[in-house]
């Protein structure tokens, strides 16, 4: 394709920490959206004459709005903690991908134009004018960060890099430079439903003919509803699900266990995507907006149950962001929040994950699975950013790490973790999260993702490890794209619900409830 | 953006070579994006593309890949009604660039 051709890292036997090579990835360059995206989404398309003050007015919005913002470009002491903990600094070793570099790309100008040191002794503080090149490393690196926190774990101040990068692009729209990947996708969501721009009646053939796979397959009429009312469950989840593989297998699983349960659910064409790339831009009203779509169907539906499919960013937004922004958890007051309150049944966590619905049901004997049907997997679990440091699943700490893990290890029989210091809080990012699951970004991509590829194929070697699941759709198409390059099948990769799929019984009795 | 001259007319392409208006497709501009993908179009091939036209006019949108499948799968025989068979006669992915040699739009999401 498009993208220039470069060097794949070499797999060691160990995560190392590279010699710093300056300047390796600047030549990176997401292609910028062009001007009928830009106009849909209400930001410029080009640079202006006024472009430095309309960036230096828009950081000074986005400090008066967000707290944390201010905090985090106050607070650091460059102790370093950080600096080798970003998979995209350990996979491409330019030292502007260490966390603290990429910060500082922000803080030095931070520091020129709203603090009195930097505006009187610049030189002393590490303050800089913002300039045009400044301007260009803000959107070379500012999409070389896939805001996955790994940093903010190791940092003693709990700085948020991925909050600085969400600002970053933020002014950068504003100024007339947005990222074409995210800005498109962004569109489609509002115009079409979700970010395929798989449009109603293509939703609906692909369905049906979902239905007579799984029923030629198993013999079983398993359904996979849209825009039923008055079921139980809206169903939100990654478009990709409708389109791809190995996303679809999940698709298949999650209705398998709505039929083995016989739990009436549907899905929403006007909500037919669960995910929300108003958080990469860091846009809290692309956020809300893209957000409403769901709360508007589930209130058009009358269900009394949100379940969220596997998609890392999806359930960030919902389980994090949703009550606040549009009211479906708690704590709005609007009359239409107000409704969509008394209508949501509350002995369910409101929203639920996929996941911990199928391990409920598993644990309260509805639905039956049989572990030996993936006998022939060796599984490993990788934790997906979003779900592991941004968000909880369950009603106990830890529970978006003890969930998942214990729903596999109920649907098949070999399971191994990878490394401890890869997995739970300290996952490494696939390397394609945040926005940049573009083929344009291909280098930054399959660098990143070393880490995470150096842990696996430890297990690989030493369990023999030949599956690797996970619960997000970018998760999984960014595997399916780097596992080849690094000589491993793309079809060791899928979510935890295509497992589900090939275990769970269809033909279970089902005990009353 | 920019303008190729393809067999004596200008079409316009995007920055990763999609077509950008589809109305201009004809199979001289097939046989120049598959040059363009190191891609040599055999008679398979052209039954992938034909079919993603078809659906696309219908739907507007290429189909989901395991539409895509299903459909190679009745046409060609079931042992090529298989995502592996797609990616032999497609190597970045039947999705991507079977849809740019197609003239279809990209597909974006998380896919």
């Amino acid at each position: 394709m498009a993208a220039a051709e470069f060097d794949i890292p070499e797999i060691k036997e160990t995560i190392e920490v590279p010699k710093i090579h300056e300047g390796v990835m600047a030549h990176v360059k997401s292609f910028p959206a062009p001007k009928p995206v830009q106009d849909f989404m209400g930001y410029p398309h080009e640079l202006g004459e006024d472009w430095k003050e309309r960036a230096i007015d828009k950081m000074g919005d986005l400090l008066g709005k967000y707290r944390s913002l201010k905090v985090f470009l106050d607070a650091c002491v460059h102790c370093g903690a950080c600096t080798d903990k970003c998979h995209y600094y350990l996979g491409t070793s330019d030292p502007k991908n260490m966390p603290v570099a990429r910060q500082d790309l922000m803080r030095q100008v931070y520091r020129r134009y709203f603090t009195t040191a930097g505006k009187l002794f610049p030189k002393l503080v590490g303050a800089k004018d913002l300039t045009r090149e400044t301007l260009d490393e803000w959107y070379s690196y500012y999409h070389q960060c896939s805001e996955c926190r790994r940093c903010s774990v190791f940092c003693p101040y709990g700085i948020d890099t991925a909050e600085i990068t969400m600002a970053g692009r933020e002014i950068l729209n504003h100024v007339g430079i947005g990222q074409k990947y995210s800005n498109e996708i962004l569109g489609k969501v509002q115009k079409i439903g979700n970010n395929l721009g798989l449009p109603g009646p293509a939703l609906e053939d692909t369905l049906q003919g979902l239905e007579e796979d799984i029923e030629m397959d198993t013999g079983v009429p398993v359904k996979l509803p849209i825009d039923v009312k008055g079921v139980e469950v809206l169903l939100v989840t990654p478009s990709a699900d409708f389109f791809s593989e190995p996303h679809v297998e999940s698709l298949i699983g999650y209705a398998k266990v709505f039929h083995a349960a016989g739990i009436s659910w549907t899905l929403s064409s006007h909500a037919s995507e669960a995910g929300n790339f108003g958080l990469f831009n860091g846009n809290y009203e692309t956020m809300r907006k893209v957000a409403m779509r769901i709360r508007d169907a589930a209130l058009e539906l009358g269900v009394k149950r949100i379940v969220v499919g596997e998609c890392g960013h999806a359930w960030r937004v919902a389980y994090s962001f949703w009550n606040t922004l549009t009211g479906i958890g708690y704590g709005a007051d609007d009359p239409f929040s107000i409704e969509l309150q008394k209508q949501l049944d509350h002995n369910y966590p409101q929203p639920q994950h996929i996941c911990e619905l199928t391990n409920d049901l598993i644990n309260q004997g509805k639905i039956q699975v049989d572990p030996s049907a993936n006998d022939d997997m060796v599984v490993t679990y990788h934790d997906s950013c979003n779900v592991a440091r941004a968000s909880r699943m369950g009603d106990m700490p830890g529970g978006q790490f003890i969930i998942p893990r214990d729903l596999i290890k109920k649907v098949v029989n070999n399971f191994h973790n990878m490394a401890d210091d890869t997995i739970y809080e300290s996952t490494f990012c696939c390397g394609g999260g945040g926005g940049l699951l573009t083929d344009d970004l291909m280098e930054v991509r399959v660098k990143g993702a070393l880490p995470r590829v150096t842990a696996l194929n430890t297990v690989v070697q030493e369990h023999g490890v030949n599956f690797m699941a996970t619960i997000c759709a970018i998760c999984k198409a960014q595997f399916t794209k780097v596992l080849p390059k690094y000589g491993f099948d793309m079809s060791m990769v899928g979510g935890i619900h295509q497992l589900v799929s090939k275990a769970v019984k269809l033909d279970a009795p089902k005990q009353a409830d | 953006m920019p303008m190729v001259n393809i067999a004596g007319k200008e079409v316009e392409v995007d920055e990763e070579g999609y077509l950008v208006d589809l109305s201009q497709w004809n199979e001289d501009i097939a046989k120049y994006m598959a040059v363009e993908e190191k891609v040599d179009l055999t008679e398979n091939h052209w039954e992938v593309v034909n079919f993603l036209r078809e659906y696309y006019a219908e739907y507007q949108i290429a189909p989901a890949v395991r539409v895509l499948t299903k459909a190679i799968g009745k046409k060609l025989g079931p042992e090529k009604g298989n995502n592996k068979y797609l990616y032999e006669l497609f190597p970045y992915g039947p999705a991507k660039q079977a849809c740019k040699i197609a003239g279809l739009p990209k597909p974006t999401g998380c896919i």
